[in-house]
């Protein structure tokens, strides 16, 4: 396996076959089974999927937080068999410190890494006005709504500049005009501008949203229902810088359109429906299948 | 900002007046003699300067209550850490502070008095030796009850376990150790009076043990408002404290 990613040196995480099952009190539950994925370097992944069909259960493998129970996971070539470092981690819920203010909790990564706070003060605050709470860096998370208790912690994910993002949903609770103005800033943040490859970061990003998963992402992976797999895999060839002109055009719709669809196949029987999702969306061969 | 306002204050304070008035009118209109039940006013009266040097018993109780309460929080937050620390520490601690804490304490005072002699320090450590367990317990409960999101994103960052105890595990808990301190402030106020009326020289419950051959039953009520107003002055201490350090957290107490 090792060997194999070797090979494929531009892929930034692999995994293979991955199976996760919870031992819980009332029994095992299977969340995911079979995953298979690769994300390239400088690659923007978006995953969508039912609720509770285990997208977050698969951040947290990615990340390193859990163990999988089945199959192989690797980032940069190297085998996940503790948490990253290095990472900007989006968590579904904000999980910020409650008593500490939004800067100090924008901080926080720095502090905990050992590398000082005085050095990212600056950046910081940078980050904090860049998502709209400039002027709420001294305020304690209590004190602010859901939402941008959500961007402060986008901004505390990407305070130390990470070359790879696992974003669970980091736009869930924002309404749907700031919404847009986030999804273009993360844009600019991940490096639209620098071409495809290395200068870009890597971004595996969770969402409900379709036209969010469409207007973001090289690919979005769709996952069926608990265990979850993976039903379909649609490559977004919408042309780069997107805007939000892009919304209005007919691809958009189109692409939109089938994954909606996928995810309604998906909901049926998924194992039968696989390989026609993927025709359906005109989408590349997949590189999930590779292993089939 | 989070000041008590005057009107939250106010039916509290008319309970109070209106006790006091009842008091006095029964004592007044019943002609119940000044030994068996001495007025609020004549209790008023004793509390002044006069017969009882009060300053020299308020002080020795007040450095009693506050030793007991430090060495209780003290001893009660190290141990509730070390207990969250390592699993081998709490199966080796957990079992003997449980024991510890069933004894009857007020039972030992005796005993602190035979090996540590008359003084201050038998009576802090009676108070300490009450108080402290709730301190352990939820010292530990604070540090492990945790969101498991949170020690998540120690982990992303690759923080050393020192780190996430210092910097998450540790605040966490602060809510939990201030809602124990509060208990702790009356069992201290209670460990130094007991010590005290076991053996002692001075201090406000060696004042309510000297009354009884007195008879002087204004003085001990005196002592008694005494003890109570050092009781508050801790308790509103250990509130002002826990506004300090957690504020997030103030819904959590009465
Ligand atoms: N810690 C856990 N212990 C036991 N079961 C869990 C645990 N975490 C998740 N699960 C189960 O695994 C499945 C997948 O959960 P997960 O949170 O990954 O879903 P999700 O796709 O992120 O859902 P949502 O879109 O609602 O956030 C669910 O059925 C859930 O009940
Ligand atoms: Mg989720």
């Amino acid at each position: 396996m090792t060997a194999a990613h070797q090979h494929r040196g531009e892929a930034s995480i692999g995994l293979i076959r991955v199976g996760m099952v919870y031992r819980t009190a009332g029994g095992p539950v299977e969340a995911l089974r079979d995953i298979s994925l690769d994300v390239r370097r400088g690659e923007f992944v978006s995953l969508v999927g039912p609720s509770g069909c285990g997208k977050s259960t698969l951040l947290r493998i990615v990340a390193g937080l859990r163990p999988a129970t089945s199959g192989a996971i690797s980032v940069d070539g190297r085998p996940v068999i503790e948490p990253l470092s290095n990472i900007g981690m989006v968590f579904q819920a904000p999980v910020l410190l409650k008593w500490r203010t939004v800067l100090d909790n924008v901080l926080l990564p720095a502090e905990l890494a050992g590398l000082g706070t005085a050095g990212y003060r600056e950046r910081a605050m940078e980050l904090l006005r860049l998502v709209g709470l400039g002027d709420f860096v001294g305020k304690r998370p209590h004190e602010l709504s859901g939402g941008m208790q959500q961007r402060a912690s986008i901004c505390r994910a990407l305070l130390l500049d990470p070359p790879l993002l696992l974003m669970d949903e980091p736009f869930g609770a924002l309404d749907a005009m700031t919404r847009d103005d986030m999804n273009i800033e993360l844009l600019r943040i991940w490096g639209e501008d620098k071409g495809a490859g290395g200068a870009r970061k890597t971004i595996l990003f969770v969402t409900h949203s379709i036209p969010e998963a469409v207007i973001l992402s090289d690919r979005v992976v769709v996952m069926s229902p608990r265990p979850g797999s993976i039903a379909a895999v649609a490559a977004i060839d919408l042309p780069r810088p997107r805007t939000v002109e892009t919304r209005a055009s007919e691809d958009f719709g189109r692409l939109s359109l089938a994954i909606h669809r996928a995810l309604k196949l998906g909901e049926g029987s998924c194992a039968s429906a696989h390989r026609s999702c993927v025709a359906n969306l005109g989408a590349r061969p997949m590189t999930a299948n590779r292993w089939d | 900002m989070n000041g008590i306002a005057p009107r939250r204050l106010l039916p509290a304070t008319m309970t109070f007046v209106g006790f006091l008035a009842c008091w006095q009118l029964a004592v007044s209109a019943l002609g119940v003699r000044e030994y068996l039940l001495p007025s609020p006013l004549s209790v008023l009266a004793a509390m002044g300067p006069g017969e009882i040097p009060w300053a020299k018993h308020i002080w020795t109780t007040a450095v009693e209550i506050l030793g007991a309460f430090l060495i209780a929080a003290l001893a009660g937050v190290l141990l509730g850490a070390a207990i969250a620390w390592s699993q081998a520490a709490a199966g080796a601690l957990t079992p003997f502070l449980v024991f510890v804490n069933t004894l009857p304490k007020v039972a030992i005072a005796p005993l602190f008095l035979i090996w540590l002699g008359y003084g201050i320090l038998p009576n802090m450590l009676i108070g300490a030796l009450i108080g402290f367990f709730p301190v352990v317990i939820n010292t530990a409960v604070g540090l492990t009850q945790i969101e498991e999101d949170l020690l998540d994103l120690g982990r992303v960052f690759n923080a050393p376990k020192w780190k996430v105890f210092a910097k998450i595990r540790m605040p966490n808990a602060y809510p939990y150790i201030l809602s124990a301190l509060k208990v702790t402030a009356s069992s201290a106020v209670v460990g130094a009076v007991v010590g005290e009326f076991v053996a002692s020289q001075a201090g406000l419950g060696y004042v309510i043990i000297t009354t009884q051959s007195s008879m002087n039953t204004a003085v001990a009520f005196a002592a008694l408002a005494w003890i109570s107003i050092l009781g508050l002055m801790l308790f509103a201490a250990v509130g002002a404290l826990s506004r300090l350090l957690a504020p997030w957290a103030e819904v959590s107490d009465a």
